[in-house]
């Protein structure tokens, strides 16, 4: 096949450029530059699209022996993925900027570009295996539970998952850094990218109020008594226990936690931990990222974060909404991130949440 | 597959008497600053390589200034005649709108870190510049101008700008002006056009990288860049590349250049272009352009996706404008000749070479349909 490899500069999409070309594919390497103003350097394990990443991919590329070009992409991204971010949190909800950069970016804007182009998918670095089945294309977790990226790409439709190639779902990351290094690949040891790439200071909270503006508004108990201040809602997460500087204690000393985010009163709700408990959640936009399930409702199991725990559940569609409902209540659930049906190790399907119960 | 190069204008083969005298010189002893018999060999060898270039370019040897690069040449030429005007008072610096950065580069820096005031001279839709813009500037503030740098000829179109019109307008505030494109390709003496600096640059012509030289009247003085030795005029320090400098004397020497087949070349893959893609717009087409360079837009595509494809099929070509963080800018070149940021994006620069064939020409002719119209359905998603 021809394909495109989106390389960050990272050691992942440059060993996924590698095994590409091992596979037999044409492959040619593309860097996406995703910031208007790209920083010249990293700092730390921060951010993907300096111009120092852009080196490091095209060196990469020039190693495994590929034709590499970048493509400026800052445009779809500030749309796509950092509008979204912005006006997400300003709903009070807790976006993923990750899984819309997927949605938007690598498998839309670049995969439908690449098409147009006469090419046949686009390669990347994550952590997720797919299968072909009797179903047709399938997406499954990676071998390596740890670095399992399958939620973030949770929200590719059947017809981006054709279209994409993970070569480094059956390889641990040790592995892959070691296969790296007898590559000759300079970015073997390349810390890993955490955090979220457009802010580069790490600041999440601070970045937010710098664009949203920091309005001061009340802290309210469930009974709606103020016991606090906050300057800016949306700094806020579903769940958050410390940083809320609330002075008045409650009766027995118990600590409290954010249970809910009124953007449009600008306030923070806190209460209890048990008032956290969830037993139910409701997404839209659901999308199948293999057959579309059928015999409604389904055993399953849902994973609400990138990394967090697969619960068991039932889930079912209701309003063109996703449902699941969960055998064992759960602690804190911010709206906004997604819910992942799981099927075993294979991905049913996701929603973004947009209610709890 | 087979690779065809039409990018003469970034950097083009060296000739083969450039290559020899270089590996001969490589194999000399002596810094031409020395005293002894190793130095004063190495600078016979110097000094016969700088009139053979003094005469190739209609200058004086001693009017020859080596430096590094073309970009070395204009940063001391701009930088160094702007110093020079300043101290008696002449604060202003006048360069053309369609510059190569390294002379654009070099004029906003005067502004944001020395205080100049830069002022930019428009271009009409053929990539010319405006002489009565600059006659009206001229003789309104005449006292003012320190330097006044307009390029031989564009690097992006190949346009040929009337640099005797501006001396004839400028009298005697000093004019500077970028030769690097024009040196071998067109007509070009330093004394007949009577400027008081002009850059070239060895790697177009043949010559190798590393080496430019900056010609500069010779009883101009003008502040250096780079102290030390002193080795050249005093104005540009450091110990002179002997073997780069006999390359580029070679190379400037060479007669491999035939303007006339090229141009040849040029105007049936100019008729190609318009034949097979009708609304392919040729950028300064009635303009006076040197034989090598064609600047086409194609509208509704996007540079970077064509040279993608492009390279694919076997052709380096280039936008010819430039980069920021590997993402190509909208050129600023088309943007004065009244292109809008949508179809200056959507251009590629092809140019030929001494290198170059006729079988070159219709390799890339027979690609480029089948490109644009995958980069127009890659543009269109």
């Amino acid at each position: 096949m021809k394909v495109i490899a989106a390389m960050s500069g990272g050691v992942d999409s440059a060993v996924a450029a590698a095994r590409a070309v091992e596979a037999g594919h044409e492959v040619i390497g593309v860097h996406l530059a995703l910031a208007a103003n790209p920083q010249k350097y990293r700092s730390g394990a921060r951010g993907c699209c300096t111009i120092e990443d852009s080196h490091d991919a095209r060196r990469a590329a020039d190693v495994i022996g590929i034709p590499f070009y970048i493509w400026d992409m800052a445009e779809e991204f500030h749309d796509g993925v950092v509008e979204d971010f912005l006006a997400e949190y300003a709903a009070g909800r807790t976006p993923n900027p990750c899984l819309r950069c997927n949605e938007k970016i690598k498998f839309a804007a670049v995969l439908d570009r690449a098409r147009a182009m006469g090419f046949d998918g686009v390669v990347t670095g994550h952590y997720a295996r797919t299968q072909i089945g009797p179903h047709g294309k399938t997406l499954h977790r990676a071998v390596d539970h740890s670095k399992d990226q399958s939620y973030v790409l949770s929200v590719l439709t059947r017809e981006q998952i054709d279209g994409a190639i993970f070569p480094l779902g059956d390889t641990t990351k040790v592995d892959i850094r070691a296969e790296a290094e007898s590559r000759g690949l300079a970015v073997a040891q390349k810390p890993d990218s955490h955090d979220i790439c457009f802010v580069p200071s790490g600041d999440n909270a601070g970045w937010l109020r710098d664009r949203l503006g920091s309005d001061v508004g009340p802290i309210v108990d469930q009974s709606g008594t103020k016991i606090g201040e906050h300057k800016g809602a949306y700094t806020y997460t579903i769940g958050q226990r410390k940083g809320l500087g609330l002075t008045v204690p409650t009766a027995d000393g118990s600590p409290r936690f954010v249970l809910k985010i009124e953007p449009v009163t600008n306030t923070v709700i806190v209460g209890a931990r048990e008032d956290l408990a969830i037993t139910s959640m409701r997404g839209e936009r659901p999308v199948w990222c293999g057959p579309p399930a059928s015999d409604l409702p389904q055993r399953g199991f849902v994973q609400i974060r990138a990394h967090g725990a697969a619960l068991e559940c039932t889930y079912f569609i209701e309003n063109n909404q996703l449902v699941a409902t969960l055998d064992i209540p759960l602690l804190g659930l911010a709206t906004g991130q997604a819910m992942v049906i799981y099927d075993g190790d294979r991905v049913v399907g996701s929603a973004t949440i947009c209610e709890t119960a | 597959m087979s690779s065809i190069y039409v990018d003469h204008a970034a950097t083009t083969p060296m000739v083969e008497a450039a290559m020899k005298a270089m590996v001969n010189q490589l194999s000399e002893l002596g810094n031409p600053s020395s005293l002894h018999s190793h130095g004063r060999a190495t600078r016979k060898t110097l000094e016969d390589a700088r009139e053979i270039i003094a005469k190739e370019v209609g200058c004086l040897p001693t009017e020859v200034i080596f430096t590094a690069s073309g970009t070395e040449a204009n940063n001391i030429a701009l930088k160094g005649l702007y110093w020079a005007g300043r101290a008696v008072g002449k604060n202003v610096v006048v360069i053309s709108a369609i510059e190569h950065h390294a002379i654009l580069d070099p004029a906003h820096w005067l502004s944001a870190h020395e205080g100049a005031e830069v002022i930019e001279i428009p271009v009409t839709r053929n990539g010319v510049i405006d002489l009565d813009f600059l006659m009206k500037l001229v003789s309104d503030r005449s006292s003012e101008i320190a330097v006044i740098s307009v390029m031989h000829a564009n690097n992006e179109t190949g346009v040929v700008q009337p640099v005797a019109e501006v001396i004839k307008i400028a009298r005697d505030i000093p004019v500077h002006s970028d030769a690097v494109q024009s040196f071998k390709k067109t007509e070009l003496s330093f004394s007949d056009l009577g400027v008081t600096a002009l850059t070239l640059s060895a790697h177009k012509i043949g010559g190798p990288l590393g080496i430019g030289a900056l010609i500069l009247r010779r009883t101009m003085e003008i502040p250096s860049l780079l102290h030390g030795g002193g080795q050249e005029r005093e104005i540009r320090s450091g110990t002179l590349n002997a073997p780069s400098i006999v390359a580029f004397a070679a190379a400037a020497k060479s007669d491999v250049y035939r303007r006339e087949e090229i141009m040849q070349i040029r105007d049936r893959f100019i008729s190609g272009i318009q034949k097979a893609m009708p609304d392919a717009l040729i950028n300064g087409i009635e303009a006076n352009r040197l034989p090598g360079i064609v600047n086409v837009t194609f509208p509704r595509t996007q540079s970077d996706t064509l040279l993608l494809l492009m390279d694919n099929a076997g052709v380096s070509c280039s936008t010819g404008s430039a980069c920021s963080a590997g993402v190509h800018e909208a050129s600023h070149v088309l943007l004065a000749m009244g292109h809008t940021p949508a179809t200056a994006q959507s251009s590629l620069r092809f140019s030929f070479g001494a290198a170059s064939t006729q079988a070159d020409c219709d390799f890339v002719l027979s690609v480029l349909p089948d490109v644009i119209a995958w980069g127009r359905a890659a543009n269109s998603v």
